[in-house]
């Protein structure tokens, strides 16, 4: 694997072995000492264009524990407000001995763009509302844990569907390890191309949960409203969107005991998602964010710590 | 069976189906490890039995138990038994690249203060068991370190050597020699065949 761009790029032989060895990290997370030697002498820089918390720091935590050297770059404060090009920012930073780019950019395919500028690993930490593959792989290890295999487990994703990159990456990797997915989102949320998607898709919540409408349901993924759509017109109302979309304690109870409830932060609570379900023993939330650690060191160590970029031949 | 100049192949076990290339079968294996576990047991006597056994994966690991229940049966005595991950710490991980992750369990009562038995199936090169030492280090501080294996197949590339040598096979550094346990490959066996050394085998 040279660049991880996309969920797709992972064939499910890849998607199992990155999750595998994010097991063996996790244990680590646990221990008193958590440094690993195996990136010593590489240098990471977390290159972000977008804010973010937790994928960065999280980023940062995994590049740091793996002994690589770790640099954050953030778009504020960087040469980019000063009117230099994406393509120069970029190869300026790479042409300092960088061995990966992780790389967020608020437009959908800046991160593709990138990787074929330069010759260093690159890794999509989220790029516009295109793909977040790490999310995916820290949401399908979430649900590993708390399920086993994946194969034909039901996996339902509810929320802002079309501005969201979490569910297409979501869609891509959890299609690959064999489960089904099925999209919930009122109509004005559904993105208009999500015919060519790999998932069932409704706009009936209720009846999806109950299992009514397209079977038992194993996992529920939640996704988060962005304030910046609230007044795009989507929708009339946050609470019209809350009565329609949102795990209400009584949708809850339309859930088996063990279906695990995931949000990938940060959670708006009363609005996608009420406290009775974002705290009761079903969220897997906090989960999540622990396995976000373990999945980047294992697609950091999996992506760096064998013979170099360029020597590679891309897979 | 094809027969190697520097090794005769060695006599089955009544019952055993034997393998192509092998050296050791099922019988010659048990005998081994009971000798080891008869050797530890001398040794760590000494030190109130202070040892734990730790496992290199894949093949250390179920070597370990079973001397582990070798040592118990002998001497009445149970040590601890858990399984050291090396990957992360290997030098070869950009010439040969990445490679699955082993499970690191830390065996009851930590290792600090004790003897650690590192366990691994063939010692070669010694570059397992510096990165096993380095291993060591994010586990605790041992109050000794000790190696044992089934077979030495000699060609250090480090200054290191095993407290416990199941079996001193000479080879040539183009032969490929595998050890079989039941744990993982259903047979007990040694074996060593002439060409390029086997993918599973290059890092032993």
């Amino acid at each position: 694997m040279r660049h991880l761009l996309s969920a797709a790029d992972l064939d499910r032989d890849e998607a199992l072995a990155v999750l595998d060895t994010a097991a063996r990290m996790h244990d680590i997370q646990h221990r008193q000492s958590k440094k690993l030697p195996p990136l010593r002498g590489r240098t990471v820089v977390n290159l972000f264009f977008e804010d973010s918390t937790r994928t960065r720091s999280s980023f940062e935590i995994a590049g740091k524990w793996l002994s690589a050297d770790v640099v954050n770059v953030s778009a504020k404060g960087s040469s980019v407000s000063k009117g230099e090009s994406l393509r120069d920012t970029v190869l300026t930073v790479a042409a300092m001995g960088v061995d990966a780019l992780v790389v967020r950019h608020h437009q959908s395919g800046a991160v593709q763009r990138i990787a074929e500028w330069v010759d260093c690993h690159v890794v999509n930490a989220g790029d516009g509302t295109h793909e977040h593959p790490t999310q995916a792989l820290l949401d399908a290890y979430t649900l590993r844990s708390r399920l086993g295999a994946l194969d034909d487990r039901h996996v339902v994703i509810v929320g802002d569907i079309t501005h969201s990159r979490v569910a297409r990456s979501n869609v891509l990797l959890l299609t690959t390890l064999g489960a089904r997915v099925t999209l919930v989102a009122p109509p004005t949320l559904m993105p208009s191309g999500v015919a060519g998607w790999d998932c069932a898709t409704s706009w009936d919540l209720d009846a999806v949960l109950s299992g009514k409408a397209h079977g038992d349901v194993d996992a529920v993924m939640m996704l988060r409203v962005q304030s910046e759509r609230m007044s795009g017109g989507y929708f009339a109302t946050t609470r019209e969107y809350a009565t329609g979309y949102g795990l209400s304690p009584a949708r809850l109870d339309l859930l088996g005991e063990s279906v695990p409830v995931l949000h990938p932060g940060p959670m708006n609570r009363g609005l996608e998602i009420s406290t009775a379900a974002a705290d009761g023993p079903r969220s897997a939330v906090l989960d999540q964010v622990q396995a976000g650690v373990a999945v980047r060191m294992a697609v950091l160590f999996r992506l760096l710590a064998g013979p170099d970029a360029t020597a590679e031949v891309p897979a | 069976m094809t027969g190697h100049a520097r090794v005769p192949a060695a006599k089955d076990g009544p019952n055993g189906d034997s393998v192509a290339g092998e050296v050791l079968g099922t019988a010659d294996v048990a005998r081994i490890v009971d000798r080891i576990a008869h050797q530890i047991i001398e040794n760590v006597a000494k030190t109130g039995f202070d040892a734990v056994l730790l496992g290199i994966p894949t093949r250390g690991v179920p070597l370990a138990h079973r001397l582990a229940d070798r040592i118990a049966s002998f001497a009445g005595v149970s040590v601890p038994v858990g399984s050291l991950d090396i990957t992360l710490y290997r030098d070869d991980l950009r010439l040969r690249g990445v490679r699955p992750l082993g499970q690191t369990l830390e065996p009851d009562g930590g290792i600090d203060g004790k003897t650690v038995i590192l366990v691994d199936d063939v010692l070669y090169s010694g570059r397992s068991i510096r990165a096993a030492l380095d291993a060591l280090n994010e586990l605790g501080r041992p109050r000794a370190v000790q190696a044992a294996v089934l077979v030495d197949r000699g060609h250090r590339e480090l200054p290191i050597r095993a407290d416990y040598v199941g079996k001193n096979l000479p080879t040539s550094t183009d032969q490929a020699v595998r050890v079989l346990l039941a744990e993982i490959d259903g047979t007990d066996a040694v074996t060593i065949r002439d060409g390029r050394p086997e993918a599973a085998e290059v890092h032993a």
